[in-house]
């Protein structure tokens, strides 16, 4: 495998670092190399947070990645600023909940992921984050989603109820990820 | 509280970020005197002042040449990954006890924020020390310790200062460290970084392979002792035509490396401040910069 | 029509009109705003100078629309003493919080608290370290639960709360202290009222004066702004009552003196 990097930006609460961090470990389990870097501001509320994960089978270099192969934007700031910076050919995974616009680069792969919409359906707006996982999983397959579900089970199994919902809605992005990606290709 | 918990003869250390660590200075000078061992890490940030709180390298000179007032020197080790950073973490305690002198580990926002898998080893093994039969215990059955920086007889403290410059002495012999990436007679241009700027290096020196471009690294991972004669070697192979120092920070261990090769080969410098981190492709095009200007020269000869 | 309205209420000159970057329901905003009119109706505005501390509230100098000056951290009284004593024609204030001046800065306010500076102190007291994410202050209450102490501050391990105008009143040396809150209209129009007398004690070249704001960080305490200003009322005031602890006009501010 080439080296595979990700970014998640959002804003501060939105789980966009434990998102990062459930990927990081998924990555660790699954025997690879990884890195995950946070930003962080001194604001306590209302700031962007954005956090990159790098998955290699060699060993991680520079942590700081301008172009990542894969960038998933949670809400219209992160979207501007990050759209333009997504490696051509990479993926680009829009929160089209919060962004009502869409990229116009021809040299990526862009999926909208109403996720806020199904979390909120699912029953608990705070699980967006796992459906943008999901969604990145199936998007680039980068590990298998038996590991993520792995992690997911060891890390959020404080509450039974809340994990199930992860687990589900896990399920629900990937799938979604994936049916997304069949349909373009027929098109 | 460093000073008191250390003079107990127990290990301790302390930790902090740029402004905190200029508040310690005045200890850190008393401690160096007295030659207590402890280990202080500090993940640096953008000065001066209040600064900024994103990642820098700016607190080199301060690390390396002291910091605070007298003739001293702390050990200062720069890790570059999360698995190197407990690996020196152990070895700072034994070095601090094995000169009873402060170590400092330094390191940037990147490193003290960053999430990297770490293996601990089951059993750490570090060579036999003696005894610490300077720290105060209770003076019973023997005559007092007094643990102090104070010597008013001029005699007295200069002995003190060349015992003190005889242990920097010895660890420039036994104590440095480094580590050199992607070194060949084919490379005309050698990088030296520390920390995470060392990292960035070796990504852009991997791109710049893809791009037919070898260059090499060279990484200190002691900034005091500095690897001097090491660089010396390297920088003064016929292949290498010219450094690079990238850092981020205003040219602070450029100065040491300028100083290491002692005018034979040109040293340039690339850095950022302010919590900025340049990514490899800036780097890359530094690089190339060097390699163009010198071509031009060629032609131009 | 037009000549039957007429202003009632607007942002003190004092006040820049930008935009907040504190936390939702954090009152740092309220002592702003009432500095800010205190020092319009005393109209030096153009001869103040203030200290800004190291916390949420450095960026003071973003609102507060007077020259400024921002302090290593704790060190405001210090940088307030050097220039009023020099500028005793201007107006000098500090603005610290908990941990700027109760633990830091400790040193600085006894010292200029003790020489009878004759600058003005707001002390904004949370009962936590905002900026850094919420660790224990040397004033966070018995038990309460802070980043550094997830089960709640033992005072057997880290001592009592410190209340700064208790400490500072056993001092000789005549001073003005008060401590008010601002978690109702009622408090707030005495935290005013407060601000004002410390400011013009300093006018009149009178003595130092300090006055400490029980002040809510909802953000670090984990409650809505509400829940906030209700678990000042249950926790806080009763810790650290409210009133005015000394005067210059005191006979017993003035023993040790003769």
């Amino acid at each position: 495998m080439e080296q595979f990097e990700v970014t998640l930006a959002g804003f501060g609460g939105q789980g966009i670092m434990t998102a990062g961090q459930l990927l990081a470990y998924s990555g660790m389990k699954a025997g690879k190399k990884v890195v995950w870097l946070p930003s962080y501001g001194p604001e306590m509320r209302g700031g962007t947070a954005y956090c990159t994960v790098v998955i290699s089978d060699q060993n991680i270099g520079s942590p700081v990645i301008n172009n990542p192969y894969c960038i998933c934007v949670f809400n219209r700031p992160s979207f501007d600023k990050f759209e333009p910076r997504v490696k051509p050919n990479g993926i680009l995974i829009v929160n089209s909940s919060l962004i009502n616009v869409s990229s116009q680069r021809k040299d990526i792969t862009q999926l909208l992921i109403p996720a806020n919409d199904i979390a909120l359906k699912a029953g608990n707006v705070k699980t967006a984050n796992i459906i943008i996982l999901g969604a990145l999983i199936g998007a680039s397959k980068v590990l298998d989603l038996k590991i993520v579900k792995e992690i997911v089970k060891e890390k959020m199994s404080k509450k039974k109820e809340l994990l199930d919902l992860n687990l589900k809605v896990l399920k629900q992005g990937y799938d979604l990820a994936i049916e997304e990606l069949s349909q373009k290709e027929k098109v | 509280m460093l000073f008191g918990a250390a003079s107990t003869g127990k290990r301790v250390f302390t930790t902090s970020s740029s402004p905190g660590i200029s508040l310690m200075q005045e200890a850190i000078s008393y401690m160096a005197g007295a030659q207590l061992p402890v280990v202080i890490v500090n993940i640096m940030r953008g000065g001066p002042g209040l600064g900024g709180i994103l990642p820098a390298q700016s607190d080199y000179f301060q690390s390396t040449k002291g910091g605070g007032h007298g003739d001293y020197r702390l050990l200062v080790l720069a890790p570059s990954s999360i698995q190197e950073a407990v690996d020196l973490m152990m070895l700072s305690f034994h070095l601090a006890d094995k000169y009873r002198n402060p170590v400092m580990m330094i390191g940037d926002g990147m490193i003290g924020q960053m999430m990297e898998p770490v293996e601990f080893p089951d059993k750490y093994e570090e060579p036999e020390l003696p005894p610490k039969t300077w720290a105060a215990t209770g003076a019973k059955g023997r005559p007092a310790h007094i643990i102090k920086s104070l010597f008013l007889d001029p005699i007295a403290l200069d002995k003190n200062s060349w015992i003190l410059h005889e242990k920097y002495e010895r660890m420039k012999k036994e104590e440095i460290r480094f580590e050199l990436y992607n070194h060949s007679p084919k490379n005309e241009i050698m990088l030296i970084a520390y920390g995470t700027m060392a990292r960035i290096c070796q990504t852009a020196i991997d791109a710049l392979k893809q791009e037919g471009i070898s260059i090499g690294l060279f990484r200190p991972i002691t900034l005091f002792p500095f690897p001097e004669k090491q660089i010396y070697k390297e920088a003064t192979k016929e292949n290498i035509r010219e450094l690079l120092v990238v850092e981020m920070s205003t040219a602070q261990m450029f100065e040491d490396v300028e100083r290491a090769v002692y005018g034979k080969k040109k040293v340039n410098f690339f850095g950022r401040t302010g919590g900025i981190v340049p990514p490899p492709e800036e780097v890359m095009e530094h690089v190339k910069m060097l390699l163009n200007k010198k071509s031009k020269d060629k032609k131009k000869a | 029509m037009e000549q039957d309205t007429k202003t009632i209420f607007s942002r003190p000159e004092a006040l820049r009109d930008t935009v907040t970057h504190y936390c939702p329901g954090c009152t740092h905003g309220i002592t702003h705003r009432i500095v800010a009119e205190v020092l319009d109706s005393l109209g030096v505005r153009e001869k103040t100078l203030g200290v800004a501390p190291v916390g949420c509230s450095v960026f003071i100098y973003n609102y507060i629309d007077t020259d400024f000056l921002e302090a290593p951290h704790g060190r405001a009284p210090a940088l307030a003493t050097g220039f009023k004593r020099l500028r005793p024609d201007m107006v000098v204030f500090t603005y610290q919080g908990d941990g700027d001046l109760a633990s830091i800065g400790m040193a600085e306010i006894i010292h200029a608290a003790n020489r009878g500076e004759k600058i003005t102190v707001i002390f904004i007291n949370n009962a936590i370290y905002g900026m850094t994410g919420g660790q224990m202050a040397p004033t966070t209450i018995s038990g309460q639960v802070t980043t550094t102490c997830p089960f709640g501050r033992d005072i057997a391990q880290t001592g009592y709360p410190i209340r700064m105008v208790e400490l500072l009143s056993a001092l000789g040396t005549p001073m003005y202290l008060e401590r008010v809150t601002v978690n109702s209209p009622q408090q707030i129009i005495k935290t005013k009222r407060a601000i004002k007398k410390a400011f013009q004690y300093q006018l009149e070249g009178r003595c130092f004066s300090l006055v400490e704001v029980l002040s809510t960080c909802p953000t670090n305490w984990g409650l809505i702004p509400l829940e906030a200003t209700k678990w000042l009322e249950d926790n806080m005031i009763p810790n650290y009552p409210l009133g005015c602890f000394k005067t210059p006009d005191d006979a017993e501010s003035n023993h040790g003196t003769v």
